[in-house]
């Protein structure tokens, strides 16, 4: 099914998570290697020439442009901006995708009403709403927030559905036999049972929103913003800027990845076992 | 008075080619603090008969009785085990496990925990009580599961094969657990199983169903002084005796 993976099957992002008592260093060596290798060969075309210098800096150019723009607070303004969108874009998709995910889980008519239509959404790239969304609620972040929550929320109804259904009948029997209300059930059972599904779903939401976002602001009209920064550099053939760009969003990426994500996977579907590091 | 009383319950599935009866006709009654087996084998609806007895299936004729009362459905009156190692949840640590019950019926948290650590206590678990379940055996999955039914204190213990799936040498411990958690707590059992040593080990009175339709072939008491020696002639013979009733070698013990 279309962006649905058990959780189970997802592949962290270090191949090999650290393993019991391997040195700190060398779990950072092995994380770093591919990055290396990447750079090295980037390094050497950049000085080869065989594209000219402006359109293929060199890394220590793009490094450059990044301490500059970011002691300048440009860069730092663009992130800041963009962060705030994905974040209340993210939001909506992560509240109503649950919310809706758990509907359709639950209640049968639920479900007859929004999988069709789920299932139509979904398969649509969610840049092709952007110019009915501008149209819409007009040039700006209304309209770029709205369509980041709307486009990354079926990863998230999807998943979550997908989990809610998964959730073992054995769990909500026993649960009945000790008097769980409709409520309780809801919150102390269907909620946990259904949160290695729902968590993947969060994640598939977030980098769809990234890839929305990103797009988005380079039509929105907006002043500021990690998009708008790339695509507007392009006008100048500033290639250093655009690396700089999508430097940052990796490292944005890489850092939700380990420090919400995983961290919160940690904390709870691994520890309970019900999902492998 | 009996404590539960079973009468003519039928549960009948339609299917394509017509109304199967899973069970049929059933009827016994169970006395308070007694230990009844129901046993036959796969297919003679032993376990459907217990899941309408739990309350999570409606049967499609007859009325159960517990306390004189006819029941419609779930009730804390009874506490559930399953076979399923998988009935634990995950989330929850051996003692958040077996408090469950008692949050649901909104006692204080320093009082669950103490009423779930003495549960713990009895099935030999209190130092596993901060455990979640994947950390734990299959034994010691079924004891918390035990633990978890019996903390909100039901009248009645239903257990479906709760052994069946675990190794004979750690089956054998548990049979051993559970005839001494009976005897403290005289709650009255209902146990389905296939195994015809363990009903004899552990039943006060054993139900033999045969299936096609599940119905009840005969009832056995089984009196022998407990604690019992599966080794013994008397033990053996009663073994002999509910084979029999089983129609021979159609199910091994």
């Amino acid at each position: 099914m279309h962006d649905v993976v058990p959780a189970s099957a997802f592949v962290p992002l270090a191949p090999g998570a650290p393993a019991e008592g391997e040195a700190r260093w060398r779990v950072f060596a092995r994380t770093a290697f591919p990055f290396l290798v990447v750079g090295l060969a980037w390094e050497i075309t950049a000085r080869l020439g065989v594209f000219p210098a402006r359109l293929f800096p060199s890394l220590e150019e793009v490094a450059y442009a990044l301490v500059r723009l970011t002691v300048a607070g440009i860069l730092p303004h663009h992130a800041g901006e963009t962060l705030l969108r994905l974040f209340a874009g993210f939001s909506i998709a992560a509240v109503m995708g649950v919310a809706i995910g758990i509907a359709m889980g639950r209640s049968r008519r639920a479900e007859d009403i929004f999988l069709p239509l789920v299932s139509i959404g979904a398969p649509i790239p969610g840049i092709a709403y952007a110019p009915l969304f501008l149209l819409w609620f007009g040039l700006g972040n209304f309209a770029t927030i709205l369509l980041v929550g709307f486009a990354s929320s079926f990863a998230v109804i999807i998943n979550t559905w997908t989990g809610v259904k998964a959730v073992k009948e054995i769990w909500v029997r026993s649960a009945q036999s000790m008097g769980a209300d409709n409520q309780r059930m809801f919150r102390q059972v269907i909620l946990p049972g259904a949160l290695p599904y729902i968590l993947t779903g969060l994640r598939l939401g977030m980098a769809q929103a990234w890839r929305i976002l990103v797009v988005v602001e380079m039509l929105a009209g907006v002043q500021w913003g990690l998009g708008w920064m790339i695509f507007g550099a392009r006008e100048l053939l500033n290639t250093d800027v655009m690396l700089a760009g999508v430097a940052v969003i990796g490292i944005i990426g890489l850092i939700l990845e380990k420090h919400v994500f995983q961290r919160l996977e940690d904390y709870t579907v691994v520890r309970w076992g019900m999902m492998e590091q | 008075m009996p404590h539960i009383e079973i009468r003519d319950i039928s549960l009948i599935y339609d299917t394509p080619s017509g109304s199967v009866p899973g069970v049929q006709g059933v009827s016994f009654s169970i006395e308070p603090s007694e230990f009844l087996c129901i046993v036959g084998p796969s297919g003679c609806g032993k376990s459907t008969l217990l899941n309408i007895i739990a309350g999570f299936l409606t049967p499609t004729g007859g009325e159960i009785k517990i306390g004189g009362k006819i029941i419609t459905g779930h009730g804390m009156d009874r506490g559930v085990v399953f076979q399923d190692f998988a009935q634990l949840f995950p989330w929850r640590t051996a003692l958040g496990n077996v408090a469950f019950g008692l949050e649901m019926k909104g006692m204080g948290k320093a009082e669950r925990e103490e009423i779930a650590l003495q549960q713990l206590r009895l099935v030999k678990l209190e130092k596993f009580v901060r455990s979640y379940p994947h950390h734990l055996s299959g034994g010691m999955q079924q004891r918390v599961a035990i633990a978890r039914a019996l903390a909100y204190n039901p009248a009645v213990l239903l257990m479906d094969e709760p052994f069946a799936a675990l190794d004979a040498l750690t089956r054998d411990d548990m049979q051993r657990l559970l005839a001494e958690v009976w005897r403290e707590t005289k709650k009255t059992v209902i146990y389905v199983t296939h195994n015809v040593a363990e009903a004899v080990y552990l039943a006060d009175r054993v139900v033999v169903m045969t299936p096609h339709p599940g119905t009840v072939k005969i009832e056995v008491p089984i009196r022998l002084a407990r604690p019992r020696d599966p080794l013994s002639v008397e033990f053996l013979d009663y073994q002999k005796e509910l084979l029999r009733h089983l129609g021979g070698g159609a199910v091994k013990a």
